[in-house]
């Protein structure tokens, strides 16, 4: 194997990679072996506390993402796929720096120690900071003529109560120009998916998620690939316009080109199957 | 691509505003709260331009603001803006004043409740509430069990069958959720918002 030397990471699968989007998670379970990266799943983790806890009561949104740092172990980065998890994580591991109170008090109910220096990172960033040569030796198949519309959503560049912390602008397209897939502008790129009035609100979610597909559509793009499974179910269920386009995970178009041959278990999960266009562009057998 | 720009419902007619005759209570603590001042809004409205929400609200959130200046706290703490927002951070990160109106958003919400105000969207703190329920009992959300329960609290039963066909028969609702084990870790968590008895 050309990537001799393993990089260990604790991984944080949360809700969605666990479930909805399962394909996401074996894909990228995939494509980290073959890079190198040797993603170990967080013991008895719990969901991030998502926007429902911190939408009703800000210290069970602290406590339910504590929790999850306080379960990592010191020495090597925690990883997290969806950028909501990232951020609840984030947002926590910054309160409980400026309040040692709440900390101790946590670390007491837990009988466990929280890291405040881990460092939290999404996954596109392992990739920027370590993968791309990695993935330079390890391409099996190009992605030549497959061209697509990065999908950033709004939450992976990080809000401002965070904006020291890394932005991904353009990550995604270093990433997958490596593959020979060819990024195209001019659509709307980091536009939020509708979030959860996905499912309260639907009808005020299907014209947003159209604009979106639509203007990728006018770019020319054969497909969207996103670095969030919440986004790339929402615009998978929510659109309605005439063309719909595949709604890749970013770790499903990584798998790819690393040469999974695995794909059929991931793509009979979508909404709008991937396998045809593949087929047509001759990407795959 | 042709589109109109995106204007808040305005139906209903402005109330009469007398900004000298309000206390300025709500103000004070929506700035203490989200460590957000927003004097130096100008009322450019790229907040409102950007927000893809807008269309839906009663209020552009630039005009949530301005309530709150007036010390019109009862209109503020009941519209529905605040929940229809979902703290996609476009509006703060296009503000050219640099400030965060989706943590003022954020600390609304709160205030709403805690204030007992009437919720204009009943149905969003209704979901929330249901995984709520879901992370209280698994540790993780369990969306087929959301999505029913909250749609026997709605009861908006047949309202978007087709989409929860669709995602059962693609295998992207689990029927059993997945679970924490060491819950007792958890629940514990939830007296800070269902209080003692539950
Ligand atoms: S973008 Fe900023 S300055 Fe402009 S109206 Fe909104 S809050 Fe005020
Ligand atoms: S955070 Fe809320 S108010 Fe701001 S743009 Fe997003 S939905 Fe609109």
């Amino acid at each position: 194997m050309s990537n001799s030397e393993q990089l260990d990471f604790s991984y944080f699968p949360g809700c969605s990679m666990a479930t909805t989007a399962a394909e996401s998670n074996a894909s990228l379970m995939k494509a980290a072996r073959v890079l190198g990266f040797n993603l170990i799943e967080l013991e008895d983790w719990n969901c991030c506390g998502s926007s429902s806890a911190s939408t009703l009561c800000k210290d069970l949104a602290l406590g339910m993402a504590a929790r999850n740092l306080s379960l990592a172990p010191a020495g090597r980065p925690l990883v997290a796929m969806c950028p909501r998890c990232l951020l609840y994580l984030r947002r926590a591991q910054a309160r409980l720096r400026q309040d040692p109170e709440i900390r101790r008090e946590l670390e007491e109910r837990w009988q466990r120690p929280i890291p405040l220096d881990l460092e939290i990172m999404h996954f596109l960033e392992v990739m920027a900071r370590f993968g791309l040569d990695r993935l330079r030796q390890s391409v099996k198949r190009s992605l030549k003529g497959l061209k697509f519309v990065p999908y950033y959503g709004c939450t992976v560049f990080g809000p401002p109560d965070l904006e020291r912390e890394k932005h991904y602008q353009g990550e995604m397209e270093n990433i997958l120009k490596v593959l020979e897939a060819q990024p195209l502008i001019g659509a709307y790129t980091h536009r939020c998916c509708g979030s959860f009035l996905s499912a309260t609100d639907p009808e005020l979610v299907t014209p947003l998620v159209n604009e979106i597909i639509d203007s990728a559509v006018a770019a020319g793009a054969h497909c969207l690939v996103t670095s969030c499974a919440m986004c790339q179910l929402n615009l998978e269920i929510r659109c309605s316009s005439r063309i719909k386009l595949p709604i890749f995970h970013f770790s499903e178009v990584l798998g790819l080109g690393l040469g999974a041959e695995d794909y059929e278990g991931w793509f009979i999960r979508h909404l709008v199957d991937p396998r045809p266009l593949l087929h047509n562009l001759a990407l795959v057998a | 691509m042709s589109r109109t720009l995106p204007q808040a419902k305005t139906d209903a007619p402005m109330p009469a505003i007398t900004p000298g005759e309000r206390n300025r209570s709500l103000l004070a603590e929506v700035k203490k709260r989200s460590g957000t001042d927003f004097n130096r809004c100008f009322q450019c409205r790229s907040c409102a331009n950007g927000c893809p929400f807008v269309q839906a609200m009663d209020h552009p959130p630039n005009a949530v603001l301005r309530l709150l200046q007036y010390g019109l706290d009862q209109q503020v703490l009941e519209c529905n803006t605040i929940w229809v927002c979902v703290g996609c951070h476009t509006c703060s990160s296009q503000c050219p004043m640099a400030i965060d109106i989706a943590a003022v958003m954020d600390t609304l919400r709160l205030l709403a409740m805690e204030r007992g105000a009437a919720i204009a969207k009943p149905n969003i703190l209704d979901f929330h509430e249901e995984v709520l329920h879901s992370l209280q009992r698994y540790g993780r959300a369990h969306k087929l069990g959301i999505m029913w329960h909250y749609k026997l609290q709605t009861r908006r039963w047949f309202s978007d069958m087709d989409t929860g066909l669709k995602m059962l028969a693609h295998r992207k609702l689990e029927l059993r959720p997945s679970r924490v084990q060491a819950i007792d870790e958890i629940t514990g968590l939830f007296k800070c918002y269902w209080g003692e008895s539950r």
